[in-house]
């Protein structure tokens, strides 16, 4: 039996696999504090993964963009990828190969892909998808607090508080062993749906606020001028540990309930009940405000992180034992990911890729000149609008992702990987991305090979080896080895082994924010609880900003934020708003989870939930196949009719693809700051789908 | 970003510091940052920074210090921000302005945000003839009426409101909470005659009466007396130490008016926000727009807005083609919205009307509706509908099927109750139902925790332990039960 976490999820819930009956692993529930021996059915059904009818088990090649992919051996397929970068690279210069990395990889992976292209491909354009997930809370919370762990203190605090404030988070839906903290606090859930887990605080005696979509921001302001007329700000908090509260207010002030009302369907009346709710138990310190991507995943996506900072702290909750801030991590290891260098910006331990100090550290450690060493890169969705144009990337190597997906604008996307020169993608099923690739590499799952996640609590996890990777398949780290010597690179330079990574890891990140340095595997494996940053020999920190925020002053900042309508308006072409999101089966993209026979069943294709009134106008009956049409594209889901939903709102998941994709319709307007895509928001019309299959 | 090249930054002279002339620079900050399209001159008499008039009867309430309702103060470049300063001039030819401190302000661009006045009715006692306020009379649109009114009332004493309006309701609010004796009085058949009807008038007229205000509609003021109170047509006197008048506002339009610009009852303006005068420009209260809207803080923010896009070049073609004003009362436990046409009778061009009238419970709603769009509402104590219905009206999205569901804020039914109900869950987490639990307790499962391992029920969020182990009990008990 072996003891190892989930493949999905930043809960990074524990299980045990071992071979069932008819000899393929199984997984149960172990006990963990993130689970608490619970399990969703993603996890319990994950190792059905491994064993899929198409996983993939020798690499693919084609010879042209008209031929089909056919089976190559590793060497020849390893060679011609080598030799059509170099190629590329010396017609046009280092920054034409661009890399793609994943929330999903394990930190290892994370660290040796970044390394791999600042130092084997010389190229600064990388960048990865959590930009898509985490990218608002981390800048809004680095902002706020000078530093971005997803939540600052271990999630079984949270079970102990008596108000929970969930923005744009869904957790009985998408993490559900997570509920399992949630079931004693009386929950105020942000979400224009109600979802499920808006259903669970109103069963729990507790509120659900249901503002348009796009409005969050005017909603967190209202619920901040609520608190301070309502009497509970704590200005002692204020006083002695943050500074910019004056400035901030100002624009809370022009929030006054009525108004915030308008503008986001709230009733006022609602807003001040919310405030008086999370008032009294923030007196108690004794409250949380955790967000998700319903409220991240905007083009003011982290000015409404900031706001809802700003709600925290006024409240007094950031920095204090049971209270405070989080941002609920979504993908496996969206923590970990970005923290060590495969974000366009970064370099290990959440150094700043054009901070002098940091290239000298990271240099020293990698060997090499700090001059060197890349500057900043293209953001994720700039990075794949730009492939293939005069001045953009005419090669893409792919890791862990499935951008055809889930970035926004579908057809985009397909357009600009098109017209690359070399796609080259690694991944273990032919994903729609893969599918495109000119080299596909096949690798090794989770529960094959070794490697560290870091969880949405900032904690550092082991995942152990079950079982041995099938006959012909190799491990991301072998990948990156057998290419980085192919470009040039000394062998000793890009290890294959993970533990040999991860002391790299700790070296490259001691002194930076996220200290990995004192991670090492026998510490993990005596099942510490490594909460970062964990300086060598040094404890963990399972708790943040007791003491101090990370900012040189030592106080956690306020910022000024304004609210701003979304960057598409309706109109009478386009009248109601889609928002997209999860469900409980998928995973992302579906590239897993639509393969596993139980979950495929349960949600076997895309559906849009109307409410009864929006879908009669439509013309639309339940189960009936609908189109939905943005200015970008359409797609096409069956009807859930939802009495409860808001009469402008239809709601997607994204996790299919082709003419279901929800990402058909999306608004690729990118916030300034963290350049997150507007996912939220689209203005979409609904009609009969003409062809009712 | 674009920037102007060559070109040296527009001249932009603001009239008036109050929430749409701040709104105006504010707005013209964001889309110019750096101050490369306008250099914007805010001038305004008063002496504090910029503040939020609506929030003026929450101070009165005792609700915000007059602190906490500062407006944000731009600070780039482009502004600039003189207070106690009052604008006495505008000479159109020359394109100038006059201040009273003697300078002249060139422009290339004047907006006119002079805002309105309360206007004081021709009533013995309540003004003098030019226009100042009597002994214990006090207007409510400055921080310093403020300041005054708390300064003529102490709590417990006796304060009368004349003009039952938004303000005068507001303010009456917030008087009876500070502890005051509050009378009102109307001079229309009802309060707020020209944003709801008589039957939501007279519930609303109820429920102020319950906080302790007396309402007096319908009733013409003779004279206010110093230090009595206010003497009705009657011959019935109000109490009063102090006397609040909120009896409608004047535009301020002199300056305008002087420089031979067009007025009516305010500064005409097209859609453009323009005034006969294509160099200046009028927004919020001194602003007439064929659309309406002036006196309500909303449209005026707008009409900012759209200048603001305007004047900075940033979208020259913007427009305003009017607003759909809303009126929300802010008076603490009353949650009153009314908004378009709610004064016409049903079957009048098509018009459906749903009314609900509850005086015992202190509610009413009242929604008109022509071909499915909400043309018109009053709703008094219905504040899911309220929230829900302004954003139809403002969308001109359809309205529901279901009028009284949707009144009362409440899911509407689905309409084909006959679709398939999925086979009840017990775990939605993991897809179990009632009859795989069963299953697995005649498989031997005896406990939550077996249960769990053969079925996976309770292993999700948890919320079904409870259901489980009541299951579990139920066949214990069965189990249990004497046989025959």
């Amino acid at each position: 039996m072996t003891t190892t976490h989930c493949p999905y999820c930043a809960l990074q819930c524990a299980m045990h696999l071992e071979p069932g009956p008819d000899g393929r692993l199984a997984a149960r529930p172990a006990d963990f504090p993130t689970n608490r021996g619970g399990l969703c059915r993603k996890g319990w059904t994950s190792t059905e993964v491994l064993t899929v009818p198409d996983r993939l088990t020798r690499p693919l090649i084609r010879k042209d963009r008209d031929s089909e992919l056919v089976q190559t051996d590793w060497d020849t397929a390893l060679d011609h990828v080598a030799e059509r970068l170099l190629a590329l690279r010396a017609e046009s210069g280092p920054d034409t190969v661009a890399v793609f990395g994943s929330g999903s990889l394990t930190n290892e992976k994370s660290y040796t892909l970044g390394k791999f292209a600042r130092l084997a491909l010389a190229t600064s354009q990388i960048d990865y998808n959590g930009r898509f997930c985490m990218s608002s809370a981390a800048a809004a919370s680095t902002r706020a607090f000078g530093l971005d762990r997803g939540m600052p203190f271990p999630l079984t605090d949270v079970g102990g508080a008596e108000v929970v404030l969930l923005a744009g988070a869904n957790p009985a839906e998408t993490m559900p062993p997570m509920m399992g903290h949630l079931s004693a606090p009386t929950l105020i859930v942000i979400d224009p749906r109600r979802s499920a887990t808006a259903q669970a605080a109103l069963n729990g005696g507790g509120v659900h606020l249901a503002p348009r979509p796009g409005t969050d921001l005017a909603l967190a302001l209202g619920l901040l001028h609520a608190v301070r007329v309502q009497g509970w700000c704590d200005e002692d908090f204020v006083q002695d540990r943050t500074t910019g509260f004056e400035t901030a207010w100002e624009h809370a002030a022009a929030w006054w309930p009525e108004r915030t009302e308008q503008v986001t369907g709230v009733p006022a009346a609602h807003i001040r009940a919310a405030a008086d709710l999370l008032g009294r138990a923030s007196r108690n310190h004794s409250a949380y405000i955790l967000t998700g991507r319903g409220t991240e995943q905007h083009t003011k996506g982290t000015d409404t992180v900031s706001a809802w900072i700003n709600l925290a702290l006024a409240l007094g909750l950031p920095g204090r034992q049971g209270c405070g801030y989080g941002c609920i991590t979504g993908q496996g290891n969206g923590q970990g990911g970005r923290e060590h260098g495969q974000k366009a910006d970064q370099l290990p331990g959440y150094r700043k890729i054009d901070d002098p100090a940091a290239r000298a550290h990271v240099a020293r450690v990698w060997g090499v000149d700090p001059h060197t060493l890349p500057g900043p890169g293209r953001s994720a969705f700039e990075l794949l609008d730009a492939l293939g144009t005069d001045d953009g990337p005419r090669a893409m190597l792919l890791l862990g992702s499935n951008p055809l997906v889930s970035a926004p604008q579908t057809e985009r996307v397909r357009e600009r990987l098109a017209s690359l020169d070399l796609l080259v993608a690694a991944d273990f099923v032919l994903s729609e991305t893969a599918a495109m690739a000119d080299v596909v590499l096949p690798v090794a799952q989770w529960a094959e090979e070794r490697g560290t996640m870091t969880n949405l609590e900032g904690r550092v996890l082991r995942r152990n080896r079950a079982t041995a990777p099938p006959q012909g398949v190799r491990t991301d780290l072998e990948v990156l080895s057998a290419l980085a010597v192919r470009l040039g690179q000394p062998p000793q330079r890009f290890p294959t082994d993970p533990d040999t990574v991860l002391a790299e890891l700790g070296r490259a990140s001691a002194g930076g924010t996220a200290d990995y340095s004192g991670v090492t595997p026998h510490r993990l494996a005596s099942g510490e609880a490594l909460h970062w940053p964990v300086r060598e020999k040094e404890e963990p920190t399972p708790h943040l900003f007791l003491d101090s925020f990370a900012h040189p002053d030592g106080r956690a900042r306020f910022t000024p934020v304004p609210h701003q309508p979304p960057a598409e308006t309706t109109d009478t072409d386009y009248p109601l708003i889609a928002t997209t999101g999860r469900t409980m089966g998928h995973y992302q993209t579906g590239a897993q989870t639509r393969r596993v026979p139980e979950l495929h069943r349960a949600e076997p294709e895309a559906y849009v939930e109307v409410h009864p009134d929006t879908a009669a106008r439509a013309g639309l009956a339940t189960g009936q196949w609908a189109r939905i049409t943005s200015r970008r594209g359409h797609t096409r889901a069956r009807v859930r009719l939802t009495p409860t939903a808001r009469l402008d709102t239809v709601f997607l998941p994204f996790h299919f693809a082709g003419d279901q994709a929800a990402n058909n319709l999306t608004n690729p307007a990118l916030d300034p700051t963290s350049r997150m895509p507007e996912f939220k928001v689209s203005a979409v019309r609904l009609e009969r789908e003409p062809a009712q299959p | 970003m674009s920037t102007v090249q060559g070109a040296s930054p527009r001249q932009i002279v603001v009239v008036g510091n109050g929430m749409v002339g701040a709104r105006f620079a504010e707005e013209a900050a964001r889309l110019d940052p750096a101050g490369e399209r306008a250099h914007i001159t805010v001038v305004g008499t008063e002496e504090h920074h910029a503040y939020n008039r609506v929030l003026l009867s929450g101070v009165v309430a005792g609700d915000y210090t007059p602190d906490q309702i500062r407006l944000p103060v731009p600070h780039t470049p482009g502004v600039t921000v003189r207070t106690g300063t009052t604008a006495t001039a505008l000479d159109t030819d020359n394109r100038t302005l006059t201040l009273d401190d003697g300078t002249h302000l060139p422009y290339d661009e004047l907006v006119m945000a002079t805002g309105a006045r309360a206007a004081f009715p021709p009533i013995t006692g309540v003004a003098d003839p030019d226009g100042t306020p009597g002994e214990g009379v006090t207007a409510l649109r400055d921080l310093a009426d403020c300041r005054r009114l708390l300064a003529l009332a102490a709590p417990g004493a006796p304060v009368v409101v004349l003009g039952g309006g938004i303000l005068g309701l507001e303010a009456a609010r917030g008087l009876v909470g500070r502890g005051m004796r509050v009378s009102v009085v109307e001079s229309s058949p009802w309060i707020m005659r020209r944003q709801i009807d008589q039957p939501a008038a007279r519930i609303l007229a109820q429920r102020y009466a319950a906080l302790g205000v007396a309402v007096h509609s319908w009733r013409v003021a003779a004279r206010w007396i110093p230090g009595t109170g206010l003497e009705l047509d009657d011959g019935r006197i109000l109490p009063g130490d102090a006397l609040v008048v909120t009896a409608g506002v004047r535009g301020n339009t002199e300056l305008a008016k002087d420089a031979g610009i067009e007025v009516e009852h305010g500064i005409v303006v097209d859609d453009r926000l323009s005034t006969s005068n294509a160099r200046v420009h009028a927004i919020g209260d001194c602003a007439q727009h064929p659309g309406g809207g002036a006196g309500l803080i909303q449209p005026g923010w707008e009409q900012a807005a759209v200048l603001a896009r305007r004047l900075t070049g940033t979208a020259p073609e913007a427009l305003y083609t009017g607003a759909r004003p809303l009126t929300r009362l802010k008076a603490q436990g009353i949650e009153l919205t009314a908004f378009g046409q709610v004064h016409e009778e049903e079957d009048a061009h098509g018009l459906e009307t749903v009314t609900i009238s509850d005086p015992y419970g202190g509610r009413y709603a009242k929604l008109s509706v022509r071909q499915e769009k909400v043309v018109g509402a009053v709703l008094l104590g219905f504040p899911e509908a309220a929230a829900t219905l302004a954003q139809l009206y403002d969308t001109g999205a359809p309205v529901p099927a279901d009028r009284l569901a949707l009144l009362q804020g409440l899911p509407t039914a689905t309409p084909d109750q006959d679709r398939e109900e999925p086979t009840s869950l017990v775990c939605r987490c993991n897809a179990v139902s009632r009859t795989d639990i069963e299953q697995a307790w005649l498989d031997g499962a005896r406990t939550r925790e077996a249960i769990a391992r053969r079925t996976r029920a309770t292993t999700g969020c948890g919320g079904c332990v409870r259901d489980v182990q009541a299951l579990l009990s139920g066949m214990q008990d069965q189990t249990n039960a004497p046989v025959g």
